[in-house]
């Protein structure tokens, strides 16, 4: 990567960025992963690894929930835009180079964060755990470089019409980066008191909703055209996806906190707001769903369809759950137990992460111009994937109605650790799967741009057969 | 922009997004600072300091630039006998808490009293300040205020910490630092519900109990109990060490881990710990081959354990 640091822009080969960010976030899905599965393992066996300050669980935590949210999901959605923007523009990136300083930068911003966190170094302030000073430099050389290389992309591009996914792409960049300033000022201005813990809450949930959520959807509507060939469905509710996302999405962030002493009128609020939120996400699961219209068969037999289709499958129950959980009549009940934990699973393991993978895995095989190691190794990969976030979410979401339960029934807290621990079992299995899952997609990845088949210009991946 | 469209829907952006950060950032803000604090509101700001988390005084998380809570029985200007009173110490150099940077974060009623009757504008953190917690009343409404006892009765920092003694000195405020450095915050929360285990863990916090406090700490999912009010229900210091050097000691089957680290490397009487030797010891005794486990060496007055269940203890 050194080497295009610092070579003019027009020597910088199309794609350089995206591979660089591709390769980048399949290693902090691994790390990422791998920190999961260590903490997991920690909570179900406590004295794994003891008596050091470095490992012990409250250091651990919030590094895997950074270098999965900021490493693997971030980075493969900078990698998506890299490569999909300037497709869906008929142009090339406005800087090459801009994005490979972005990924250099990001990278090392990302791990001197990581460190600092893993020190016990931090705000103390759920998801903006990172000091203000990192808060600063992820702004300024993570998200605004982004954001200037989709604008400008966008803006020089040679096509009249700007298509769904990078309305998305431009929205949400542009989005990401004022929530990211606006979230974190509590920090730089030392604001105080329950109107700091809720514009805490304020920043996670636009970035769970205006960043996560809507870079996800849109590059599923780039992917499914793009592999199956057909036209998406509908572009009408591709508009109405859009401005429901911007108009619903952005409000309801105090159902984050429905069981402090908010004011009554912001939960309510919050809480309408939040059930409309099925509007964009049933717009999005049909629309993407009819798109598949007579190429059904590509589910079963492509990779990148594969992940996609079960991405927005997953958008199901998850916005069902996540519509209805966040209403005082059901959050009494879940809030602070796993079946919230089960929930964010659901949200970055289901659904987001299903949906970016198949964009790396397409983007990369299209940029090498090198079909696939081997499919039986994505299989692995996928099946892993499915099945061990299965047992995770499946088991958390056990575990958060046992602890509801103790909640009301007011038994010694106690029993409720006693009874979660099976699950708590069952959780780190399901991680240690999605965990090994990765590393195997590490070395795919790896060999496909070591020693895959050469795809001919002009062709796709997915229309060559495999050799071996 | 092609079509006009474009520029149209810009807009309507604009206008979406900032109406949606005026009715969710700005409205709520407005009426949540026009709530006074309570009398928990000000003790937890006088003893917590000026940040919680990371900040210029305290970058590495270690507890520094943090006041004390001393517990007078004697007024330390005269010596004469008085009621107990909590005092909050701040050496000089020590940040002061937002309520006295900027009193208006008190809240209406809080702010005037505070500045008329409590003299708080006349504190120097360069000089150091002791402050109290009084209460007065403001246009008929009974409220609490911060007075500050260096300007209004002449103690100065080091009388009341020499007054105090190590013994009825508290590091609360460096204790917070450990509980959000050490990461407790994900596993145990500082919010009873409103809508029920309240009986279980004690009164849900109010509106003004937060005013100045940063951050607030309220924890994330809940794996273990709540600690809001814990220094209510256990106030007992040797039950808390042996929780702190190994959960399982006093709680066979708690997944919290082992927090031995925090007692540094010596114990009370300046020995060095043997960590190793107390592990072998108590695995002896976990798998029954000895009757008694081994004891927990105590810690030192300037041990960040210390801090942490002066922290926990002052819970209640």
């Amino acid at each position: 990567m050194l080497k295009y640091l610092f070579k003019r822009n027009e020597d910088i080969p199309p794609g350089t960025s995206a591979v660089f960010f591709g390769f980048s976030s399949i290693m902090w899905f691994v790390i990422g992963t791998g920190l999961g599965s260590f903490n997991a393992a920690k909570l179900a066996f406590p004295d794994f690894v003891m008596g050091s300050e470095l490992f012990s669980f409250g250091h651990m935590r919030q590094v895997h929930v950074f270098a999965v949210i900021f490493g693997w999901i971030s980075m493969a959605f900078a990698m998506a835009m890299m490569y999909i923007t300037p497709a869906l523009g008929n142009t090339k990136l406005w800087s090459e180079k801009l994005g490979v300083w972005n990924c250099f930068l990001w990278n090392f911003g990302l791990s001197l964060g990581l460190t600092l966190l893993w020190f016990g170094i931090g705000s103390g302030r759920e998801y903006s755990d990172f000091p203000w000073v990192i808060d600063l430099y992820v702004a300024g050389f993570i998200f605004l470089p982004l954001a200037l290389n989709v604008w400008m992309t966008i803006v020089t591009r040679r096509t009249q019409g700007i298509y769904t996914t990078n309305w998305f792409f431009g929205a949400s960049v542009f989005m990401v980066t004022i929530v990211f300033i606006v979230g974190n000022s509590p920090e730089w201005f030392n604001l105080t008191g329950l109107s700091e813990a809720y514009m805490t809450w304020w920043f996670a949930h636009n970035v769970l909703g205006l960043w996560i959520t809507p870079v996800a959807a849109a590059i599923a509507y780039y992917t499914v055209p793009k592999v199956t060939g057909n036209p998406l469905y509908s572009h009408r509710i591709g508009h109405l996806h859009f401005w429901s996302v911007v108009v619903f999405y952005s409000t309801p962030a105090a159902h984050h906190l429905m069981s402090a002493p908010l004011p009554e009128w912001l939960k309510s609020f919050a809480s309408v707001e939040g059930v409309l939120i099925l509007v964009p996400a049933i717009a999005f699961v049909s629309n993407l769903l009819l798109t598949m219209t007579g190429k059904w068969h590509m589910f079963v037999e492509n990779v990148e369809i594969k992940f996609t289709i079960t991405g927005v499958m997953l958008a199901i129950p998850l916005n069902m759950q996540g519509g209805f959980q966040q209403t005082r009549a059901i959050n009494w009940y879940v809030h602070g137990t796993g079946w919230i934990v089960a929930h964010a699973h659901l949200a970055l393991l289901g659904f987001s992460t299903f949906l970016e993978g198949a964009a790396v895995y397409y983007g990369l095989q299209t940029l090498l111009r090198r079909k696939l190691y081997s499919l039986a190794l994505a299989n692995f990969h996928f099946w892993f994937l499915l099945i061990g976030f299965a047992i995770y979410w499946i088991s958390m979401t056990i575990a958060g109605l046992i602890q509801g339960a103790g909640k009301i029934y007011e038994v010694p807290y106690i029993d409720v650790v006693i009874a979660e621990h099976p699950y708590m079992i069952a959780r780190w299995i399901g991680g240690t799967m999605v965990f090994t899952g990765n590393v195997v997609w590490l070395y795919n990845m790896y060999m496909t741009a070591k020693a895959g088949t050469e795809i001919p210009e002009g062709r796709l991946p997915h229309e060559l057969a495999y050799e071996r | 922009m092609a079509f006009r469209e474009y520029k149209v829907g810009a807009r309507l952006f604009g206008v979406a997004l900032g109406g949606s950060m005026l009715i969710t950032l700005y409205m709520p803000t407005v009426d949540m600072t026009s709530v006074a604090v309570t009398e928990t509101g000000l003790v937890k700001q006088l003893s917590y300091g000026r940040i919680g988390g990371f900040s210029y005084e305290d970058p590495l998380l270690r507890g520094e630039g943090k006041p004390k809570t001393v517990t007078l029985t004697k007024d330390p200007a005269t010596n004469a006998d008085m009621e107990t009173v909590q005092a909050f110490v701040y050496e000089p150099g020590i940040p002061f808490p937002s309520g006295i940077n900027h009193p208006r974060t008190l809240g209406p009623g809080a702010t005037e009293l505070s500045l008329d009757k409590g003299r708080i504008s006349e504190a120097d953190h360069n000089a150091g300040a002791v402050f109290v917690v009084r209460r007065g009343s403001h246009q008929g409404e009974t409220l609490h205020y911060i007075e500050n006892a260096t300007a209004t009765r002449g103690w100065k920092y080091d009388q009341v910490l020499n007054a105090g003694g190590d013994a009825n000195t508290s590091y609360v405020g460096s204790g917070k630092i450990m509980f959000v450095r050490e990461g407790c915050w994900w596993c145990h929360t500082l919010l009873p519900e409103q809508t029920q285990d309240w009986q279980y863990f004690g009164i849900p916090p109010r509106l003004g109990d937060f005013n100045g406090e940063s951050p607030t700490a309220f924890g994330s999912d809940r794996k273990a109990p709540d600690l809001l009010h814990v220094g209510s229900r256990n106030s007992s210091k040797e039950w808390m060490m042996m929780h702190f050097f190994n959960p399982r000691l006093v709680q066979p089957h708690s997944i919290m881990p082992r927090y031995d680290y925090l007692w540094g490397d010596k114990d009370a009487d300046g020995k060095a710990i043997d960590y190793d030797g107390w592990r072998s010891a108590y695995n002896d005794y976990a798998a029954g081959k000895t009757l008694t486990p081994p004891d927990v060496p105590s810690y030192q007055s300037n041990s960040e354990i210390r801090y942490l269940m002066d922290f926990i203890l002052s819970l209640k």
